[in-house]
């Protein structure tokens, strides 16, 4: 267990540094070959030719990429100096790039942004794993009923409706309308009433999507476990049903789920770009699509890293609560 | 059924309602599944009677019923079908006394495992594959006893060094994957008797193992039924486990019990072509190695569109004997063909008894 763990540490490192150089390379150099000028474009289009070889220096770009990708690896562990052009900027470790457009060092940013959005992706998945996993049990126990199709159409209407309708359908009612919420973001060392009243509209809106979906996934793992030759077994045994159900149906059942849930976390900590835009959320999401918007490349670069190293970290743990949910897998 | 010359009582068939004397009987089962295709009658009239300490063994191809009347015996086609349309169950099941199918389901429920156990065809299937075989087994000791966790892992631990299963202290721990099909199936076998049913049904207790450890868990389901004294419901495909086990015997074709009686009776002197068909099937090492195995031909019925008259009628080589188109319209009843051995068949007891010594004997 302890050696499969730090096997998994190691392999999970050098898929980072796998990754860090690809987003970097992507970033930077197909720029160049698209006969793009970063230098020019963080500067801005009336820059001085001047200002513009500043930043040049300052960021390496003249250097031969491998030199570049190293001064970046070397900046997370010890800090960066960007000198040149007249003026030094420091950037303290980890470093994880400096942004020329709103002249400041990525990783605070980052570490600021990063908690609105893992409280928004923790809180909707809680919601959503409680909805959407017991509609999909009650479905799949009372299959081809009433509540059974009526779950499924509602499940099938929050796959299919964007956040970007339901988000602004709640805001227009709930916010705009009713003004039972105040639709503005409060942080959770501030007020954490008020953090937790300002986020239950997002949660309910990204957790209706999710939930329906694994409403979907649970009634059909739930069904075909139903039909497994060990639920048999247990019936055969005189358990009463709702034992079968909880013990034996239900824990097979959280398998595929556990594997969702871990990818869809992952994915969601790297930014719900759609729930935080509609709902004004200072997350990884917004603060992304600002820098897709500004071309503010080192910005983009870090939060894809921040959204690899949570897939990564969220497979880890999935991986590992796998085995001890399933004992035919082994750690080894 | 009150005209006792005519009907079952006349053919040792007791009469419906009372309860019987047997330990378990069963009387005009009906197992009927409604489906978008039409009504599946997968057992459509089966009457048996099985003394404790006796083994009976109920031969058939696949879909001929055989799992069907097991499950309905365990009430298992009621409990927890969800949303499925309902299996159709009538006619009489008596386990001691006590009438299951009209029985409230929860006393059924505290039955099932107490009572009656199971043993089924694949034991990788059958256990649970995320709890280890001692967890399986406290489970099913503690549902009917209540006793603390230790007192049921010491039973449990009993249990698998009495199936033969080698350190069963430590083995008790281990996963079902982590088990051989052998040693699954004397698991399985150990769950099943953790609380001394007095019935016990092995569905294909053998189909899913290897031939050489075939024999092992056939000796061990004998000794152990020596050893608690209950009774055997031995449901297979396989002449072979039967000869073994059984006392008697029970032929099932489409739904039907078409030949039963005595195990060497049934053996040496059946009288129902079908049974004639099953052993002449059978690979045999005392046969000359140049004659060819005589296969029943044609397929098994459609459940849905039982042929009329005789179930057996399209395969039956002998159809066309009896007169006046009978065996195509007229079902044949169960009838007494020798002492506690029924048949239903339209040839008379003459013709199939010629047949039988002259054309089919001498081939087997």
């Amino acid at each position: 267990m302890l050696t499969y763990l730090i096997r998994r540490l190691f392999a999970a490192a050098v898929m980072l540094v796998v990754i860090i150089t690809v987003v970097f390379c992507i970033f930077f150099l197909v720029p160049k070959w698209a006969g793009v000028d970063i230098a020019s474009s963080f500067v801005g289009k009336q820059a001085d030719p001047a200002a513009v070889e500043g930043v040049r220096q300052k960021l390496g770009l003249g250097d031969p990429i491998y030199v570049q990708v190293w001064e970046f690896f070397k900046g997370i562990f010890v800090g960066r100096t960007y000198a040149g052009g007249g003026d030094t900027i420091h950037c303290a470790a980890p470093c994880f790039g400096y942004s020329f457009r709103s002249e400041q060092a990525i990783w605070p940013v980052l570490t600021d942004r990063f908690p609105v959005t893992l409280g928004l992706a923790l809180g909707a998945a809680v919601l959503w794993l409680i909805l959407g996993v017991s509609a999909g049990v009650l479905s799949a126990l009372k299959r081809g009923s009433l509540w059974d199709r009526g779950a499924m159409v509602v499940a099938l209407a929050g796959v299919s409706l964007p956040i970007y309708f339901t988000g602004m359908l709640s805001l227009a009612i709930f916010v705009f309308g009713l003004h039972w919420f105040s639709g503005t973001y409060v942080p959770f060392t501030d007020n954490p009433g008020k953090w937790f009243t300002g986020m239950i509209l997002p949660w309910v809106t990204l957790a209706f999507l999710y939930a329906a979906m694994y409403a979907r996934i649970t009634r059909a793992t739930m069904m075909e476990i139903l039909g497994e030759d060990y639920i048999r077994t247990a019936r055969a045994k005189g358990l009463r049903e709702p034992v079968v159900i909880r013990k034996h149906a239900m824990r097979s059942t959280m398998t595929p789920i556990l594997t969702m849930l871990g990818m869809d976390l992952g994915a969601l900590i790297g930014g719900a770009i759609l729930t935080e835009s509609t709902f004004n959320l200072p997350g990884l999401g917004r603060e992304v699509l600002l820098a897709i918007r500004n071309q503010d490349l080192p910005v983009i670069v870090g939060v894809t890293l921040i959204t690899s190293l949570a897939v990564l970290f969220a497979n880890l743990v999935v991986d590992i609560l796998y085995a001890v949910i399933d004992p035919r897998v082994r750690l080894t | 059924m009150t005209d006792l010359s005519k009907t079952g009582a006349a053919l040792g068939e007791p009469v419906s309602g009372a309860a019987p004397s047997a330990f378990l009987e069963v009387r005009d089962l009906k197992v009927h599944f409604p489906t978008d295709d039409g009504l599946v009658k997968s057992v459509d009239g089966l009457s048996f009677q099985l003394e404790k300490g006796k083994t009976l063994g109920i031969v058939g191809e696949s879909g001929s019923g055989k799992s069907v009347t097991s499950l309905g015996i365990m009430g298992l086609h009621t409990a927890g079908q969800y949303g499925k349309r309902k299996a159709q169950i009538s006619g009489e099941i008596w386990l001691n006394g006590t009438e299951l199918l009209t029985a409230d389901p929860d006393h059924v429920r505290k039955l099932r495992g107490r009572e009656m156990a199971m043993i089924f065809q694949d034991p990788l299937s059958a256990l649970h594959p995320y709890y280890t075989i001692g967890q399986q087994i406290v489970e099913a000791y503690r549902i009917h006893h209540d006793v603390d966790k230790k007192t049921a892992r010491r039973r449990a631990v009993e249990m698998l060094d009495r199936v033969g299963i080698p350190q069963p202290d430590k083995r008790v721990d281990n996963y079902p994957h982590e088990f051989s099909g052998g040693m699954r199936q004397r698991a399985m076998i150990a769950m099943s008797l953790v609380n001394n049913p007095e019935l016990l049904i092995a569905d294909e207790p053998t189909t899913a193992l290897d031939v050489t450890v075939q024999a092992q868990i056939l000796d061990l389901i004998r000794d152990l039924q020596k050893e608690f004294g209950s009774a055997v419901i031995v449901i297979t495909h396989d002449l072979g486990v039967v000869a073994e086990l059984a006392d008697d015997i029970l032929v099932m074709y489409g739904g039907r019990c078409v030949e039963r009686g005595p195990a060497d009776k049934v053996f040496y002197e059946p009288r129902h072509p079908y049974t004639w068909g099953l052993l002449g099937s059978m690979p045999r090492l005392d046969r000359e190695q140049q004659e060819r195995l005589i296969p029943v031909k044609g397929s098994p019925p459609s459940l849905i569109n039982v042929p009329s008259g005789c179930a057996f009628n399209p395969r039956c080589p002998y159809a066309d004997i009896p007169k006046d188109d009978v065996t195509r319209t007229v079902r044949p009843e169960l009838a007494e063909v020798g002492s506690r051995h029924w048949a239903a068949c339209h040839l008379s007891t003459e013709q199939r008894e010629r047949i039988w010594t002259e054309e089919i004997a001498p081939k087997l």
